[in-house]
């Protein structure tokens, strides 16, 4: 396999994964701003969602008025804005397209089937009325896509490197979303508990899209330390950073099985993310949960580089 | 029932209608069809019209028009009506088209060895010396078997019962095989009663006769399995779809020129093991573009030191590089005399009747009849730069002839040829009917260890009335093409 190819195949994958975390985060938002704040007005919380989306220099930058509309528009269509749910998906399709002879027919129609449909979209159409559809429609397709990854792509190398490229995209915006709004996990010096931190931590969940399963697996109200082990310790939750450090460690054990190669990539990754297994979350939130977060995203960082230049990404 | 837009006798005024006689009777390879035709309604017809554009669109299979940023990436026009040719009409052009490739290669060897054509003073030396297409760095080099153009797609048209003409020989990178395989799947996908009524040659083995043809010329220090990649320029190349669409259906790797790298004397892939010798490159780049250090030096498409390679015999470029002189338009009127030079033959299919505007007295008879003729640049292709003599208004003759007359060597004229009609679907909604359209042939021919040609090929037809430019660039459509078994 050709090295750009494994590349094209990572990038296509994380793309489509980092659309599917964009359209979750604007939902975030909207919901947000539908809920009154205890001020009267509605809580408008675009900056944090357009910060935890990485998004946010970008948009201050352009010099946009920081309104739903705007923030929205930034957020799902804007092709200058490489993350926005546009230029995912068409970043993503370009990918699929350079490597066709990689992807399959399914994989193929479902990546091209969205751009083409939401390409087509005019921005002014999608009123605040439509958007909870264009939402579902966003997550439903990438959906497709992954569906169609895992239904029908050979195992072989190439499956490997789209799964890495999802999984690292993952942990990496599960991390981001932690690190944007981890003070109110923070015990407060008051210890005092009000219904704007149960609205935040929910939030938080709901940015994961864990808010309802967070309650079938613990089955209580929300508790900070629980909430911070959920998304970064707890092998059952899909999008906890455990759960994908796992799946990216496994692929990149079945890689060095087909190549005979990439050994320190596993070993690298066993270092840095193999104590996930064993940590408790006290350790963490003692020893600082902010610090925690910044070194687990330096740490993907560093990994993906690494795998890049062990297989020949260019 | 489906509105039949003039087809009856004498409607396509002179030109040949494939399907019906002068007596508006089904000719005999198209009974079957035309008796089907009569059957079909136009909700059904608009139904499945509507399957094949969203299936076509599905697959990607696209093409980028140069010059239009807007639609990127537009569907070539498929019609669904197949054009048919007997089994008889297929043995002649099929041993045409082999007599014809097996010249053109001889003609190639020549002129970069000994040029003993030019000494027997049938072609000009000037014809080969001053073309842009000639390329002296292949002066007396021997490729692999003597091979110079391996895949190559000869475009035929038809003014009659017999009348096949060559119109065009494409020896560079002929593209449209991809059409031509596609077009297939997409008619047995929604038409198979069709195919239970007529024996049908098959074409799905193209793939693999053209794998076989790039393993037979391999350079001579490979031993084993040759290993063999698919070159391209990117995904912004009009053919890109095709690139891709070949090297999945053989099974290689679609390389663009960032993927290889020249090592030890060989040239490698980059792969996520390392690097990865490749044997034969089948490049679907530009002679111009495929080596920055012998050719164009702001090529970013091909690999530095890539012709040097090749003329050590270390890897085999298909096809290979300058084999534009024997395509260009001004040797095209040579070239029954090329046949007649190294085969001893008669040519079996004929040439179009060809001016040359470089010769001074066929100039000036171009010039005193341009409202009668079809001119075209030496070097032009898609369509771009053609003069349509009796569609061209006052002025636009003018202008031509003004160009002609200041770069008489850049120019070609042929007759207005009265290309043959097919029925097409024509019209939309409640106006979908039937019409006669004009249409050409490009059959794919493989050389190798031995000669391939794939039963049928490419029909174009240009889908405007009356139009007689079949070019996906012009608004020309595609259709698939049935060889009928005996």
């Amino acid at each position: 396999m050709l090295g750009r190819t494994a590349a094209s195949l990572f990038w296509m994958s994380r793309y489509m994964e980092r659309a599917e975390n964009v359209a979750r985060l604007t939902e975030v938002g909207y919901r947000s701003a539908l809920t009154p704040d205890s001020g009267g007005g509605h809580r408008g919380d675009w900056q944090s969602v357009l910060q935890a989306a990485g998004c946010l220099r970008g948009f201050e930058a352009r010099g946009f008025p920081l309104t739903a509309d705007a923030a929205r528009d930034y957020l799902l269509f804007d092709r200058e804005n490489s993350s926005s749910v546009m230029s995912c998906i068409e970043i993503a399709r370009n990918n699929a397209r350079s490597v066709r002879t990689a992807v399959t027919r399914e994989m193929w129609e479902a990546l091209n089937s969205t751009w083409n449909e939401f390409a087509a979209l005019a921005p002014g159409a999608v009123g605040p009325a439509r958007l909870p559809e264009i939402l579902d429609w966003i997550r439903q397709r990438t959906a497709l896509f992954r569906g169609a990854t895992i239904g029908t792509l050979l195992r072989d190398e190439g499956y490997h490197f789209s799964q890495i490229g999802a999984y690292l995209e993952r942990a990496d915006n599960t991390a981001r979303i932690l690190k944007m709004r981890y003070s109110v996990l923070l015990p407060s010096s008051s210890g005092e508990i009000n219904d704007r931190s149960a609205y935040q931590w929910e939030t938080i969940l709901r940015s994961v899209s864990a808010h309802r399963s967070y309650r079938h697996f613990y089955q209580e109200s929300y508790r900070p330390h629980h909430i911070a082990e959920f998304l970064v310790l707890r092998q059952e939750m899909p999008r906890s950073l455990r759960h994908c450090c796992d799946l990216i460690c496994e692929s990149l054990r079945h890689l060095v099985a087909l190549t005979e190669g990439g050994e320190s990539c596993v070993t690298f990754a066993d270092q840095r993310f193999g104590g996930l297994c064993n940590m408790k979350v006290e350790h963490i939130m003692t020893s600082g949960l902010g610090a925690f977060l910044d070194g687990f995203i330096n740490d993907t960082g560093e990994l993906a580089t690494a795998i890049g230049e062990e297989f020949h990404f260019l | 029932m489906l509105r039949k837009e003039a087809y009856a006798v004498g409607a396509s005024a002179n030109a040949f209608d494939e399907m019906l006689d002068a007596d508006g009777k089904p000719r005999a390879p198209y009974r079957a069809l035309a008796a089907w035709l009569a059957a079909q309604n136009g909700s059904d017809i608009r139904q499945k019209q509507q399957e094949a554009d969203t299936m076509f669109r599905r697959l990607g299979i696209t093409f980028a028009v140069y010059g239009d940023a807007a639609a990127s990436e537009r569907l070539i026009p498929f019609d669904m009506i197949p054009r048919v040719l007997a089994a008889a009409e297929w043995r002649f052009l099929e041993r045409g088209i082999q007599q014809r490739v097996r010249a053109l290669n001889a003609f190639l060897y020549d002129i970069y060895h000994q040029q003993e054509i030019i000494r027997a003073g049938i072609v000009p030396a000037e014809m080969i010396a001053g073309n842009a297409a000639f390329l002296p760095e292949m002066m007396g080099f021997d490729p692999p078997r003597n091979i110079y153009a391996h895949i190559i797609g000869t475009d035929i048209v038809r003014t009659g019962d017999g009348g096949f003409f060559v119109l065009e020989d494409n020896l560079r990178t002929p593209s449209g095989v991809s059409y031509m395989l596609e077009n297939r799947e997409a008619m047995m996908r929604l038409f198979p009663e069709l195919f239970a009524g007529h024996l049908v040659a098959p074409i799905e083995q193209y793939p693999d006769m053209l794998r076989q043809t790039l393993e037979s010329v391999a350079p001579a220090d490979c031993d084993g399995a040759p290993t063999l990649a698919v070159l391209t320029p990117g995904t912004f190349n009009s053919a890109y779809f095709e690139h891709a669409f070949l090297a999945d259906q053989m099974g290689v790797e679609l390389v663009t020129g960032s993927d290889l790298m020249i090592e030890d004397g060989a040239l490698y892939m980059r792969t996520i093991r390392g690097r990865e010798r490749v044997h034969v490159l089948y490049r679907r780049i530009d002679d111009a573009f495929i080596d920055p250090l012998n050719f164009n030096p702001d090529s970013m498409l091909g690999v530095p030191g890539l012709f040097d390679l090749y003329r050590a015999g270390k890897v085999t470029l298909v096809n290979a590089p300058g084999t534009g002189i024997a395509d260009d338009k001004a040797i095209y009127a040579y070239v029954p005399e090329i046949i007649q030079f190294y085969t001893g033959e008669k040519p079996i299919l004929n040439n179009v009747p060809t001016m040359r505007c470089a010769v001074p007295e066929e100039c000036a008879q171009v010039l005193a009849n341009l409202q009668d003729l079809v001119v075209k640049e030496v070097h032009g292709s898609g369509g771009y730069g053609m003069l349509i003599g009796p569609h061209a208004s006052k002025m636009e003759l003018r202008r031509f002839a003004a160009r002609i007359a200041a770069n008489p060597g850049n120019y070609i004229a042929q007759p207005t040829l009265a290309l043959s009609t097919c029925p097409a679907f024509v019209g939309s909604g409640t106006g979908l009917g039937i019409g006669p359209r004009h249409v050409d042939l490009r059959p794919f021919v493989l050389v190798g260890d031995r000669i391939r040609v794939t039963p049928g090929g490419l029909t174009r037809v240009a889908l405007k009335k009356g139009s007689l430019v079949v070019n996906s660039s012009q608004g020309g459509g595609t259709k698939d093409t049935w060889v009928l078994e005996d």
